[in-house]
């Protein structure tokens, strides 16, 4: 199970960037080379708003229309030879996972990323009925070798240096910890992986699109791990999410476009493969799983996060996360999408995650789908404000300051105290100690000796003096 | 044209220079302005923890306030950018409609209500970097963003570049969030911090002298981070600039 008690993300943020001065800078520097990327990308391409708005209108048409399209998806796989699962939830999912596997009495899966299977936490419940998971993505494995989940949708390892990465491959595949080159870790992890890819009785993919027309599903990577993973064991589970439904495949084209270029800067991922049906003498299993999504739908102010794609764009470009790696998050999504996403699996448990975002919207304008991350991080504010989720201290200081805001009079008094007896505190502004940290980083304001209130009095009483 | 003069509470005690600078500035162009004597805040700080029980009675506040006048307008990004997106813990009653819709920030005020073309009093030797806070660009649209394709626009770099002497330094990432936030500079301190100091070194990489910008609460915020680290950079509102002063 889970530990459900609430992530202190702040506190884990600056561990992040207080463990030295190479992983934050670096991890900042990458991930913004990443936007910059982007940037690029989509300024080659004319329509790119256009691509923006369509996407999002197909998501928001598709997602109303829910039931129809799975409806049809089931029908059309089905029709192809897939034998299609649904799952209520995580449980259901890997329960039909465990089933398939023993079924065929299969010990060891080669898998690809799949953030559905991560939320679901296939791995750890697969492990403990003794079936061996290898992840195939290198990022992936390399998380998977160091028993961390992914820091990133897409670039799972982003966290580490190449130094961490050599000194882990050392540890378990026995490589030389003092050759950082990414060519030879790469290779090195290319052949440890090889065998296992030989040896596992099925490979497990998830899917970016679904494709409801043709009941063929689409997988983007960049490694072409997750095609050898369906081609050569002999039976292929494949876990999709509800949401990533499309009606046609015409529809397909627009999001292929946004997707490599939102999350990479590049023109296409290396390897776009599309599944329609189990190869010859295979076997193909699709697991629809909802784990939350119908209720999400439910939700008038969050439902659209249901359009996400998972590029990371959102993530590359939040100055938050860029500078918190997204382990502090302490949940499956991190950065701007995992804020809004999270707290609809406990809200509890992550409260604080609206918290950390300066709201500055960036996440907002670069998502390829246009889900109004940002204001959504607002809406969620609002949620754990009205359900007292707030720490108590900080509830009753917005309390007093709500107190003094209502009253001018109890205004003036605090800031004639603030720029008196108190004059180079910040507390006026901060309006209590509890939110006192501004000096570690930061020298405190000067209260000007003259409000502007003060300055407006005097300046109308000499205008009128003046008959003007 | 009546237009009620919007000071955010912290121009009000620890900027007020801002102020004045904007006051005199808007009096330049014949526009008839009034400070309303009872204005505290407009209820951000605590609409932005998300606590709407504690933000209304500002708002309301705030709307009894303006509610006579044409136009509001102030020289703060993301106070105006509340009041105009989210001034909604009230009942949304014809005068917070009314207010809410004739809102403005200062340099939106100059260049899409008042159309100006020249501030011919105004003269600033000095290489400047500008700070268009996020509220300012993605909240009210002052300037394009980097995200968004298309013609780049900016409305504040418009305005100062028709300050003579004025000169413009590039910045790597100009657009990036300085980290203050609001609470956001004191709850996530660490992060907010590193946000700041980075940004302050934009300006020093780029050689800038004044960080000028729209919205002094992220100047408070930058200026804090420059005076500890002993980095010698000055801070001033866009008004100042475009007043010839008070400095």
């Amino acid at each position: 199970m889970e530990d459900d008690k609430k992530v202190d993300v702040a506190a884990q943020a600056a561990a992040f960037l207080a463990q030295d001065e190479v992983h934050e800078p670096m991890h900042d520097k990458n991930l913004w080379a990443a936007r910059m990327k982007r940037d690029a990308a989509a300024r080659e391409v004319p329509e790119w708003e256009t691509l923006r708005q369509l996407a999002s209108q197909i998501k928001e048409h598709t997602l109303t229309h829910l039931l129809q399209y799975l409806t049809e998806f089931e029908k059309n796989a089905t029709s192809r030879g897939a034998k299609v699962y649904w799952a209520r939830d995580a449980a259901e999912h890997n329960q039909h996972v465990w089933d398939i596997l023993r079924e065929k009495n299969i010990s060891s899966v080669i898998k690809s990323k799949s953030m559905l299977q991560e939320e679901c936490g296939m791995t750890a419940f697969l492990e403990n009925r003794g079936i061996t998971v290898t992840e195939s993505d290198l990022g992936e494995r390399i998380q998977q070798l160091d028993d961390q989940p992914p820091s990133h949708i897409v670039m799972p390892a982003i966290h580490k240096t190449r130094e961490d990465v050599a000194q882990l491959f050392a540890r378990n595949i026995g490589t030389d910890p003092a050759n950082t080159d990414p060519h030879y870790l790469t290779e090195a992890m290319r052949n440890d992986a090889r065998k296992r890819f030989l040896e596992a009785g099925a490979g497990m993919t998830g899917a970016n699109f679904a494709i409801a027309e043709t009941g063929s599903f689409v997988v983007c990577t960049n490694e072409g791990n997750a095609d050898i993973g369906a081609s050569v064991p002999p039976v292929h589970i494949a876990s999709i999410g509800i949401e990533k439904l499309l009606p046609k495949v015409k529809d397909l084209g627009i999001f292929i476009r946004l997707l490599s270029r939102s999350a990479l800067g590049t023109l296409a991922t290396q390897y776009t493969s599309h599944f329609s049906g189990p190869r010859k003498g295979g076997e193909l299993h699709i697991i629809l799983t909802d784990n939350g999504r119908s209720k999400r739908l439910g939700m008038p102010e969050f439902w659209t996060s249901l359009k996400c794609i998972r590029c990371g764009a959102c993530m590359n470009t939040c100055p938050v996360y860029r500078r918190s790696g997204g382990l502090a998050y302490g949940a499956t999504y991190s950065g701007p999408i995992g804020i809004i996403l999270d707290p609809t699996f406990d809200e509890s448990k992550y409260s604080e995650l609206p918290y950390h975002s300066s709201l500055c919207g960036s996440c907002t304008e670069v998502c390829p789908v246009k889900i109004n991350i940002s204001d959504q991080i607002l809406q969620w504010r609002k949620v754990m404000a009205a359900k007292k989720y707030l720490p108590a201290a900080r509830r009753l200081a917005f309390g007093t300051a709500g107190k003094i805001f209502e009253h001018p009079q109890l205004f003036r008094s605090a800031e004639t105290m603030a720029s008196g007896a108190l004059k180079f505190t910040p507390n006026f502004l901060l309006y209590n100690r509890v939110l006192n940290p501004w000096g570690r980083h930061r020298e405190l304001p000067h209260f000007a000796g003259q409000t502007f209130r003060e300055w407006y009095l005097q300046y109308k009483a000499k205008n009128n003096e003046h008959g003007t | 044209m009546k237009v009620g003069l919007f000071i955010p509470c912290y121009i009000d005690a620890i900027y007020p220079e801002a102020g004045i600078a904007t006051l005199e500035l808007l009096e330049r162009f014949g526009v008839e302005i009034v400070y309303p004597l009872n204005q505290t805040c407009c209820g951000q700080p605590m609409a932005n923890e998300g606590d709407q029980q504690h933000s209304a009675a500002a708002e309301q506040l705030f709307v009894n306030n303006f509610r006579e006048f044409d136009y509001i307008v102030g020289p703060a990004g993301s106070c105006v950018k509340h009041v105009k997106y989210h001034l909604d813990a009230i009942p949304q009653d014809p005068d917070v409609l009314h207010v809410r819709e004739r809102t403005y920030e200062l340099v939106e005020f100059l260049h899409d209500i008042l159309k100006v073309e020249a501030f011919p009093w105004a003269y600033f030797r000095y290489k400047v970097g500008l700070h268009n806070s996020c509220s300012s660009i993605r909240g009210l649209g002052i300037a394009r963003s980097s995200e968004i394709m298309g013609t780049p626009f900016n409305k504040s770099a418009k305005l100062l570049q028709m300050v003579e002497g004025l000169e413009l330094v590039p910045m790597d990432r100009p657009d990036e969030c300085c980290g203050f936030g609001g609470t956001f500079c004191v709850t996530d301190e660490a992060v907010s911090a590193s946000m700041g100091i980075d940004k302050v070194h934009d300006y020093l990489r780029h050689d800038a002298e004044f960080v000028v910008s729209p919205d002094m609460s992220c100047l408070m915020h930058q200026q804090g981070i420059a005076r500890k680290a002993g980095i010698h950079l000055k801070f001033l509102h866009i008004a100042q600039v475009l007043n010839g002063g008070p400095f």
